[in-house]
């Protein structure tokens, strides 16, 4: 059970995230998470949003690189050690995760985990028996 | 001491060397006329024949040859004499990553080397002298040149080759070398060691030969003056023999044309119509002595000037200025010519945009090469992992075409400046050649 991540290639200079905040404000978009891995020279900037499909086309509109990406979301309960729990199951399992990062939804009580793994389907199936609960791209929209 | 290495050719009468010229260079088109079937055949297409060249004077009537005709007839194409004659080859970077390759007889080594004995001895050298040439040694030119003709002056020859700074600072403090002979860049990176390593004392430097790569004025002052030594300039092109095709006197103001071996014009680029004495325009060179790979008109591509102007060191033969640009595009980064064709080559085969840009700068006295390359969706990926992984992909078949290494930057799409639609491929910062 995937979710669409939008991923933007962003070079490491001044204004270059203002442009893509701009367009996608412009759409009418609302930004739900978001995320950036960077490099010396240039970095990816990471983005769970309201409409996938429209942020894309406004990003297109200014000449951005943007790829779909499909990742996991889980909701974690905000508390020590919640994240940790998820994180060993995983790797209980030999799944690997390339990247991870979080933000915490309004009602406070929990705290949602967006997870970029090999196997997208194994991994919501091993944590899904585990009990943990997974987002769907409905709970994204309805934030 | 003599500061000449042959003090009757180098100092000639006009009419002596007009003389040499005239009957080496009838001979030499009659023999390639005969035994070169391609320039029989470019003769035979322009309508000229070994009959036609009477003397130099003739010289306008035959066609040019250029870097295409060398790749054309890669690798024997343009030999003039037996493959069992040719003792050696030298080689440069080509265009397409197919390499020129020149061939040498004996006596052409000889003669290549006599041309180095004569920058060596015009520049003070003698058997006294301990010369440390840090120019790559193989297929480059620049050692064995210098090597050669530092053997045949008699100096104690340090056959460094380039690279390993601590021990290149080792010989040189340790058996006192009174000569260095390297690429300029490298020279001001000793210069830079010296000072930092506290070593300035213990030189015994007196003079430098700098070639291979465009310097200025500017950079040879300041060499000068830190290491309290005469830097000269000294020109060549593999094609033709290497090193020591002309080279600076004590004057210092241009760089003398063996004349004896090489005859030069200056051409219009765009006609190729010979231009007056004094007129700005591209070099052109042709061996009057060469055995095994005699060029006709070669093309060098530079452009400079030419001088008869009497020179104070007492030397006859013509003077060309330090070559004030290219009318061609390439780029000559640490001593290595790099074409912007080579690298669109890479990126294309890469499956890559066309949309790139050069920048090449010089920082610390080193050349620096740096590829943009706009990003697409089809090199782009989530991870910054993969990404470095393509990157370094590019940087590595980048390294295999050119021979140097050139850092690779992906930068947005689109970012690349674009003047009335058409993309500056090049950008070079370090303002070498003086208009």
């Amino acid at each position: 059970m995937a979710i669409n991540q939008l991923s933007v290639f962003v070079e490491n200079k001044k204004g270059t995230i203002l442009t893509i905040t701009r367009a996608i404000a412009n759409a009418g978009v609302d930004i739900r998470a978001l995320s950036v891995a960077d490099t010396q020279d240039f970095g990816i900037l990471r983005l769970i949003v309201s409409d996938t499909e429209k942020a894309k086309a406004a990003l297109h509109e200014e000449n951005c690189v943007v790829s779909l990406t499909q990742v996991i979301a889980v909701s974690v309960s905000d508390v020590p050690g919640g994240l940790h729990q998820v994180l060993e199951y995983l790797a209980e399992a030999d799944i690997n995760v390339e990247y991870v990062y979080a933000f915490i939804t309004v009602s406070g009580k929990h705290a949602y985990v967006v997870l970029r793994v090999e196997d997208n389907d194994k991994a919501s199936e091993l944590l899904a028996s585990k009990g943990i609960e997974l987002v769907t791209e409905a709970d994204i929209q309805a934030l | 001491m003599s500061k000449y290495y042959q003090e009757a050719i180098e100092t000639a009468s006009r009419e002596q060397i007009k003389q040499w010229q005239d009957e080496r260079l009838v001979a030499t088109v009659k023999r390639v006329y005969e035994n070169v079937e391609y320039y029989r055949k470019k003769m035979d297409e322009a309508g000229v024949t070994p009959d036609d060249i009477k003397s130099a004077d003739d010289l306008h009537k035959l066609p040019f040859l250029t870097k295409a005709d060398l790749r054309d007839a890669y690798p024997y194409g343009l030999m003039a004499a037996p493959l069992e004659d040719c003792v050696r080859i030298q080689s440069t970077s080509g265009t397409t990553g197919k390499r020129v390759v020149a061939f040498y007889t004996q006596h052409d080594v000889d003669l290549w080397e006599d041309c180095c004995a004569r920058a060596i001895m015009a520049v003070g050298g003698t058997k006294e002298d301990v010369c440390q040439v840090c120019y790559g040694y193989g297929l480059f030119t620049g050692g064995p040149g210098l090597n050669g003709g530092s053997h045949k002056v008699g100096c104690l020859t340090l056959p460094m080759s380039s690279g390993n700074t601590e021990r290149q600072l080792q010989f040189m403090t340790d058996l006192g070398a009174t000569i260095l002979c390297c690429t300029p860049s490298y020279a001001a990176y000793l210069t830079e060691s010296i000072y930092e390593k506290g070593l300035r004392d213990q030189i015994k430097l007196k003079a430098g030969i700098f070639g291979a790569e465009a310097w200025t004025e500017e950079m040879r002052h300041d060499i000068e003056e830190k290491l309290g030594i005469k830097a000269y300039d000294i020109y060549g092109l593999t094609e033709i023999s290497g090193p020591g095709v002309s080279f600076e006197c004590e004057a210092q103001t241009g760089m003398h044309i063996n004349e004896d071996h090489f005859i030069a014009e200056i051409i219009d680029p765009e006609t190729g119509e010979v231009l007056p004495e004094g007129s700005k325009g591209e070099l052109v060179f042709t061996s009057i002595t060469k055995e095994a790979f005699p060029l006709i008109r070669y093309r060098t591509r530079d452009i400079c000037v030419l001088s008869r102007e009497k020179c104070p060191c007492g030397r006859t033969h013509v003077k060309m200025s330090k070559p004030m640009g290219r009318s061609d595009d390439m780029l000559i980064i640490r001593g290595v010519n790099v074409f912007p064709s080579q690298i669109e080559m890479v990126l294309l085969n890469k499956g890559l945009t066309s949309n790139y840009q050069i920048v090449v700068d010089r920082a610390n006295n080193s050349d620096s090469i740096e590829v943009l390359v706009e990003m697409t969706p089809e090199l782009f990926s989530d991870t910054v992992n993969e990404l470095n992984v393509k990157e370094k992909e590019i940087t590595e078949a980048l390294k295999s075409v050119l021979g140097i290494y050139a850092k690779v930057r992906i930068v947005e799409p689109k970012s690349i400046v674009r003047s009335e639609g058409k993309a500056v491929r090049v950008i070079d910062k370090r303002n070498l050649y003086k208009q």
